[in-house]
């Protein structure tokens, strides 16, 4: 029930996903496992005059139904609940809207968007200068509550009942992973028997897919948008963005065991090492990547030969997947697993990555399944690594499960999942 | 496991008033103390804005200065500053970090013509359109200034800190618990050193925006905090606030004299606007020992009146020797504003003294052992700290 250093072992007893694929965790794993893409072309909004006119989308019911697009702070908090709903199925653990431990929220900053922007002009007849619409906007309690940072965790922490202030965070494409690592650090500092870790992300709208083409991080292969991300692919050329949502209800092996609860696996280790390098690459040297993977596998207790299968980051970046194949070359030296990238069918989910990958790779443990990288027609020799190309593998006998995330600005997180016990 | 005690090694400190535990200690403990105020520029409502800072000395490349805007800026700069006063330069790659962090400046420019231009046109035809003025308007790093954890990017590129780097996003509550988790992850051995804080640059008008739409900012003339009536509000107050905080034996080892003991922070969020606060910070208050002699109390009141309402009443349960409303002088800064209050309650304790009223409300007088620090944002979240004098 304790792990090498004498601290409670942290057990995953629940998972929820949603992503492009589907709503679900089921639907989602076989859709992954069957290699399936589920990035498409943008009808959300206008495309003309944009680089970039493919991403991974969610859409909500009522958006489905014909209704207008909403903001990513209630696509963050919908699909997010909806996540966390599922995962609570799963675990059976606490009262309907009293569950006994912390939130832990990895999300986009969020913030007021141009539809927002637009009607307030209007209302200031046609002024959009900010003295004129912070002047109608007076009193709109429903803007400030959607797009303060805080009302996200607020709304999430309130519908299932969890204790103690939820805390919100951000790590860039590392915070899902980040949500999870500060989940299990509450848990296994005695702060409480259990906690939700969730990730989300739904920042699929006309100024952000702007912004991230400006910083030429996105693919443009607009004509074959399920084929446009293929991670250590030799004609890789960028990330595609996409939306979605994970959850894992956590709680101490001795915790879940004790009420005889199922025990989907256990988050074994988590490793963190920022980088001082530049704000959107990773020090050529990789030693902020490297120390991250091997911090998660020494607080696992672990030696990188015990690592079976490495969830990869994975983006489709040539500057990503060139820094990780360096990383697994320096860390598993050269006999390294199987590695493959779920944003290969996914996109980036950006703040979900790290959840959705986490969950994924329970489920690759419980399946004895690796998922493929799709799209992987023509190896770039820079890549020395098995990427599980294209089809999905059977496997026996894999334990441990190394998840990797890099973010912007330097920060990366990497999670040991491990079978039960 | 074992607890190790934590303490304050490095304060770093930039509010309206001036930059520095020095030029802070020297206008604050003396009595007559008066805001900075801008009343005119983001009229009807004042903000305290930023001092003149020597940015050369913090950030050195004008490369990193460019990429940043004044948030990240004045962030960068009060982390800076914490290090240096903690002698902590050669220590920072294994120093963790968390900060607390809003959002970082929008083009206000762009944003204002698009909203006037394209308003009134059908949904599709302002979806072309905005597509076409953002993709060529759009300045490429402003989406680096912008995002949330690119302030604790902006301090591992220029101060080297790279332990481990975590961005709380969620307004005051953020702040409580970045100190929070930053102090307990050291007090179990998780490293030996860590940098925690905010900042918060009041001269945005998105910020006027946001904060305004919830009723949440004073209009009008400055009034003190506890002269704010009716619905209340707070004034925003640029504020950079960073901690070096140690494990006692780590600031030992190396000979670092510490500035205050943080002995605890509690945090709690009651989901109700009104009506449970004092009596969930009143259980904090027990949680951390409640002690009630020689205390001072550095409140972080904002000036929205629930949140007044509900901290005044947990204050009358405090057996305090004296309570001071830092934010009548030095406004609210949201993420900012919890960690400068520990600041300023380390900053006390270390020069052996507390601070005269601050605002007309503020009773009692020093000497104190022991600092409390109140948090109860906008409304949302209760957090304390409790500081102590160090031996």
């Amino acid at each position: 029930m304790k792990d090498h250093l004498g601290r409670p072992l942290v057990a995953v007893t629940g998972i929820g996903l949603v992503t492009p694929l589907a709503w679900g965790r089921e639907a989602n794993w076989a859709a992954i496992v069957a290699g399936k893409s589920g990035i498409s072309r943008i009808r959300r909004f206008p495309v003309d005059k944009l680089r970039t006119i493919i991403a991974g989308t969610v859409e909500l019911p009522e958006e489905a139904a014909g209704g207008p697009p909403v903001s990513s702070a209630i696509r963050v908090e919908r699909m997010a609940a909806a996540a966390v709903e599922e995962a609570l199925a799963q675990a059976a653990l606490g009262e309907p809207g009293a569950f006994p431990g912390p939130l832990m929220v990895g999300m986009p900053p969020v913030e007021m968007e141009w539809p927002q922007r637009f009607e307030l002009a209007r209302q200031a007849n046609g002024n959009g200068a900010y003295t004129a619409i912070t002047q109608v906007a007076t009193g709109r309690t429903d803007i400030y509550e959607t797009f303060l940072f805080g009302g996200v965790g607020e709304r999430l922490a309130a519908r299932f009942g969890t204790r103690g202030a939820p805390i919100a965070l951000t790590t860039a494409c590392a915070t899902g992973a980040s949500a999870i690592q500060m989940a299990v650090e509450a848990i296994q500092r005695g702060e409480s028997d259990a906690a939700i870790a969730l990730g989300a992300d739904g920042s699929v709208q006309p100024e952000a897919v702007i912004r991230f083409s400006l910083l030429s991080a996105l693919t443009a292969r607009n004509d074959d948008p399920e084929g446009a991300s293929r991670p250590f692919e030799k004609s890789r050329d960028g990330f595609v963005m996409s939306e979605g949502a994970a959850a894992l209800v956590l709680e101490s092996l001795e915790h879940a065991t004790a009420r005889g609860a199922t025990v989907l696996g256990i988050v074994s280790g988590c490793g963190e090492r920022a980088d001082s390098f530049h704000r959107t690459r990773s020090n050529p040297d990789g030693h902020a990547i490297i120390g991250a993977m091997r911090n998660a596998i020494t607080d696992a207790g672990l030696a990188p030969t015990d690592i079976g299968y490495v969830n990869a980051h994975g983006t489709s970046t040539p500057e990503n997947d060139r820094m990780e194949t360096l990383g697994m070359r320096a860390v598993f030296g050269d006999a390294p697993p199987p590695i493959s990238s779920n944003k290969s069918m996914l996109g980036h989910t950006l703040s979900a990555a790290g959840a959705i990958e986490a969950a994924l790779s329970l489920l690759t443990i419980r399946d004895q399944v690796l998922p493929p990288t799709i799209n992987h027609h023509e190896p770039d020799p820079a890549v020395t690594l098995d990427v599980v190309p294209n089809v999905a593998r059977k496997v026996s006998g894999l334990k441990h499960v190394l998840s990797n995330s890099f973010g912007f600005g330097g920060q990366n997180v990497c999670l040991v999942v491990s079978a039960a016990p | 496991m074992t607890r190790q005690d934590v303490v304050i090694t490095g304060i770093g400190l930039v509010s309206s008033l001036g930059e520095g535990a020095d030029l802070h200690w020297s206008v604050l403990s003396q009595p007559g103390a008066t805001p900075v105020l801008d009343e005119t520029a983001f009229a009807p409502h004042a903000v305290h804005p930023l001092p003149p800072l020597s940015l050369d000395a913090q950030i050195p490349k004008k490369g990193d200065q460019r990429q940043m805007e004044p948030w990240q800026r004045l962030g960068t700069y009060a982390a800076g500053l914490a290090i240096d006063q903690a002698g902590a330069r050669g220590l920072v790659s294994d120093m963790h970090l968390i900060v607390a962090a809003g959002g970082g400046e929008r083009d206000v420019a762009v944003d204002e013509a698009v909203a006037s231009a394209f308003c009134t046109l059908p949904p599709d035809e302002a979806g072309r359109a905005l597509n076409d003025k953002l993709g060529t308007e759009l300045r490429p790093t402003l989406f680096l200034a912008q995002l949330s954890n690119l302030l604790a990017g902006n301090i591992s590129i220029v101060h080297g800190v790279t332990g481990s780097s975590r961005t709380f996003m969620g307004e005051e509550a953020a702040a409580a618990d970045a100190v929070r988790i930053a102090a307990a992850r050291l007090s179990e051995g998780r490293g030996g050193i860590a940098l925690v804080g905010g900042a918060y640059a009041s001269q945005r008008w998105d910020l006027v925006l946001l904060y305004g739409a919830g009723n949440a900012l004073w209009r009008g003339p400055f009034a003190p905090i506890s002269a704010r009536d009716g619905s209340g509000g707070f004034v925003g107050g640029a504020l950079g606030a960073f901690l070096v905080l140690e494990t006692a034996e780590h600031a030992a080892a190396r000979g670092a004299k510490p500035l205050a003991k943080l002995a605890g922070v509690a945090t709690d969020a009651v989901h109700e606007r009104a009506g449970s606060s004092s009596a969930t910070a009143a259980a904090l208050w027990q949680k951390l020992g409640a002690p009630e002699t020689g205390l001072g109390v550095l409140s972080g009141m904002t000036g929205v009146a629930e949140a007044r309402v509900e901290e005044e009443a947990f204050l009358a349960g405090v057996k305090a020797t004296a309570v001071r409303r830092t934010g009548s002088l030095l406004g609210h800064g949201i993420e900012a504003t919890f960690p400068a209050n520990v600041a300023l309650g380390a900053l006390a304790l270390s020069r052996g003294g507390f601070y005269p009223a601050m605002d007309p409300a503020d009773i009692g007088d020093g000497p104190v052992e022991r600092i409390l620090i109140t948090g109860f944002g906008q409304w949302r979240g209760e957090a304390l700290a409790l500081l102590e004098r160090v031996a």
